[in-house]
C-alpha cells in the first residue's frame, strides 16, 4: 500500500467514510464523527500507522483532509500530491 | 393554606447568594467575553436578561437549546430572572428528539438559534436577538411547582425524557459552595469547555458569576487552534474539564505551552485515572497552578466534592471532601451507617444543593421536593482514617459472571491500567469488552478472565474505532451495541 492508502484508509476506518467522500472538503466539525473526540482517535490512529509522534502544534492545526497532507510530509510521510505552485 | 416548610425554605434562599438576581452589581465587569473579542459587562448582561423576560408570561416554561453563546446564557439568567423554569438541551440535538421533548414538556416558548427555527415554522415568532428567536410554541399554561428553576437532561444530547428538577436554592446553594471550596475570585476568566446544558459546564458559568469573574465563551474544543489563541489572547485563568479533557491536554504536551494567566485546573464529571490526578498534581505544582478534583452529578445541581490540591499528590485516588454546605456518609446494604474506615458503603450526600427529583414529563413538574435533601448517589465508597472519600464502584453497573458479581467499572479500569483502551458493557454470564485496538481483542479476554479469576466463557471482546463518548466525553454505553457491525 501506498502511503497515499495508509492515510486514506485512516480517514475511512476512523469516521467510517468512503473513498468518494476523501477530498478538500473534508475538515473538523464538518463530517460526523470528526469532532475532538475524533480527532483524537485519528491523530493516535495516524501515529500507529506511521509510526510517527506528532507535535502539539500539528495536531490542533490539522483541521482538513488537505492540511493533514501537508502536516504529514514533516514527518517524512509522503501521502500528498505535491502542491501546485502559485 | 400554604405550606410552612416551604415558606420557611423560600426565605433560606433569598438570604443566600442569589447570583443572578445580583449581576447588575458588578457593573462594568466584563461578564462574557466573546471569541470576537468583544466584552459584555454585569450591566449589559442584567439589561438583556430582563429584556428577554419581558416577553415571557408569568410561570411559563421555556426550552432552551443551549450553546456556550451569549443568546443562550441570556436567556437562561432572564428565565432565571423572571422565575420562568427553564429546560436546557444541546443546541445540536437531533430535530426529531427536540419535537418529541416538546410534546413531553409541552414548552410555551423555545428559544433557539435562527437556523433551528424552521423545525417549528407554525410557532409564532415572539422576540429576536443575536442570531436567537424566541418562539411561542403554546398559550396553555403548565402547572409547575414553584420552587422548579431548571430541567438539566441526565443524558447530555442523547434525548432522554429523563431530566433532574432543580430549584432556585439548589443553584444559588451549589454557586456558593463551589465559589467556596475553589476560592473564585472577581479577577478570575474561566473559559469554556464544557456545554452550558451540561450540568458541571453551566455550574462553571455559575459559580463564576457568582463573583463577578468573567467568563470566555467558545464552543471551540481543544483540539482547535482557536481555543488555543483565545486562552492565550483573552488570558483564561480557569480551565474545567471531565476525565477526556485531561487525557487530550496530557496528549497536546501542556506543559510545554505557553499559558502564564492559567491559575486553575478543575477536574469533575468521571473518575480520572490515579495516575493521571497524581501526573497533573505534580505539574500543577511545579507550575504554580491549583488542581482541584471534584466529584458530583446531576442530582446534586453539579457538585458534591473537592479534592484540595495539596491531596491530589498523596491521594490521587480520592475525591476529597464534601463541599462546603454539604455532608456525606457511607451505608451498608442494610441502611445502617458504616462508621468504620477503609469500609465500602454506598455514598449518601446531604445538602442544599440536592435536586428536587426526576420529571419524565409535564405532569412531573408541579411535584415538589422528593429527597429533603439527601441523595443516594449509587456510587460505593470508603472513607480513610483522615476523612477522605474514595469512590471504589458504581452499585448499579454491575454483571454476574456464573453467579459472581463484576463490578463493570472495576474491570475498565484494570484494563486500563494494562493499556487496553476499552469500555466494558454486557449481560449476565457475557462480559464484553469494546476494544479500540483490533490487536489487543484476544488480549483483553485473557487479562479479564485472568485479573477475575472467572471462567473465559464468561468474556468477549470486539473491535470498536472508538468508544462512543457526549461532549462531556462521558461514555455512551448505550451506544456500544452495535457499533462493531459498522466497523
Amino acid at each position: 500500500m501506498t502511503e497515499k492508502q495508509r492515510y486514506d484508509k485512516v480517514f475511512m476506518e476512523t469516521f467510517n467514510l468512503d473513498e468518494k467522500d476523501l477530498n478538500d472538503t473534508l475538515i473538523y466539525d464538518q463530517v460526523s464523527g470528526w469532532d475532538s473526540v475524533g480527532h483524537m482517535s485519528m491523530m493516535a490512529a495516524l501515529e500507529t500507522e506511521f509510526d510517527i509522534m506528532m507535535e502539539t502544534e500539528d495536531i490542533i492545526d490539522f483541521s482538513s483532509y488537505k492540511k493533514g497532507l501537508e502536516i504529514l510530509e514533516k514527518y517524512g510521510v509522503h501521502a500528498g500530491c505535491p502542491l501546485p505552485t502559485a | 393554606m400554604p405550606d410552612v416548610r416551604f415558606r420557611r425554605r423560600k426565605a433560606e434562599f433569598k438570604q443566600a447568594m442569589t447570583f443572578y438576581e445580583n449581576l447588575g452589581r458588578f457593573g462594568q465587569a466584563p461578564a462574557f467575553i466573546l471569541e470576537n473579542g468583544e466584552t459584555l459587562t454585569y450591566e449589559n448582561i442584567e439589561a438583556s436578561a430582563d429584556d428577554f423576560g419581558a416577553h415571557l408570561k408569568r410561570g411559563a416554561l421555556t426550552m432552551i437549546l443551549a450553546d456556550n453563546c451569549a443568546p443562550s446564557l441570556i436567556g437562561y439568567l432572564g428565565c432565571l430572572r423572571s422565575k420562568c423554569p427553564v429546560m436546557l438541551l444541546a443546541r445540536t440535538i437531533d430535530d426529531r428528539l427536540v419535537a418529541s421533548l416538546i410534546g413531553l414538556y409541552r414548552p410555551n416558548y423555545i428559544w433557539l438559534p435562527e437556523e433551528r427555527a424552521h423545525v417549528l415554522s407554525r410557532c409564532e415568532k415572539r422576540y429576536a436577538t443575536g442570531g436567537y428567536e424566541l418562539l411561542l410554541n403554546s398559550d396553555e399554561a403548565v402547572s409547575m411547582h414553584v420552587e422548579l428553576a431548571l430541567l438539566m437532561s441526565t443524558s447530555g444530547s442523547t434525548g432522554s425524557p429523563k431530566f433532574v428538577r432543580q430549584s432556585y436554592g439548589n443553584i444559588a446553594s451549589n454557586a456558593a459552595s463551589i465559589v467556596q471550596s475553589l476560592d473564585i475570585r472577581g479577577e478570575d476568566r474561566a473559559i469554556t469547555v464544557l456545554p452550558m446544558h451540561y450540568v458541571y459546564g453551566l455550574s462553571v458559568i455559575n459559580s463564576h458569576l457568582s463573583m463577578g469573574a468573567a467568563v470566555i465563551l467558545t464552543d471551540a474544543s481543544l483540539m482547535e487552534k482557536r481555543f488555543w489563541n483565545l486562552m492565550k489572547s483573552q488570558r483564561a485563568t480557569s480551565l474545567s474539564g471531565v476525565p477526556y479533557t485531561f487525557e487530550v491536554l496530557k496528549r497536546l504536551k501542556w506543559t510545554r505551552m505557553d499559558l502564564p494567566s492559567l491559575r486553575m485546573l478543575t477536574q469533575a464529571g468521571g473518575k480520572l485515572s490515579a495516575a493521571l490526578v497524581q501526573e497533573f498534581a505534580s505539574q500543577c505544582l511545579a507550575k504554580g497552578i491549583l488542581f482541584y478534583v471534584m466529584y458530583g452529578a446531576a442530582e446534586a445541581t453539579a457538585r458534591m466534592a473537592y479534592l484540595l490540591p495539596h491531596l491530589a499528590l498523596t491521594k490521587p485516588a480520592s475525591i476529597g471532601m464534601a463541599i462546603p454546605g454539604g455532608e456525606f456518609w457511607l451505608e451498608d446494604d442494610s441502611g445502617s451507617v458504616v462508621t468504620d474506615p477503609e469500609v465500602a458503603g454506598e455514598l449518601v450526600y446531604k445538602g442544599s444543593n440536592v435536586a428536587l427529583g426526576y420529571a419524565q414529563c409535564a405532569e412531573d413538574l408541579v411535584l415538589g421536593d422528593e429527597r429533603g435533601g439527601i441523595l443516594m448517589t449509587g456510587d460505593l465508597a470508603k472513607r480513610d482514617n483522615e476523612g477522605a472519600y474514595f469512590i471504589v464502584g458504581r452499585k448499579s453497573r454491575f454483571v454476574k459472571i456464573y453467579g459472581n458479581r463484576v463490578n463493570l467499572e472495576d474491570v475498565e479500569a484494570l484494563l486500563h491500567e494494562a493499556n487496553i483502551e476499552c469500555a466494558c458493557a454486557g449481560i449476565d454470564d457475557l462480559l464484553t469488552i469494546y476494544v479500540t485496538d483490533r490487536a489487543q481483542v484476544h488480549l483483553a479476554v485473557s487479562f479479564a478472565q485472568q485479573v477475575t479469576g472467572l471462567p473465559r466463557k464468561g468474556f468477549r471482546a470486539e473491535h470498536i474505532n472508538r468508544i462512543p463518548r457526549n461532549e462531556a466525553g462521558k461514555i455512551l454505553y448505550a451506544n456500544l451495541e452495535g457499533l462493531s457491525w459498522t466497523s
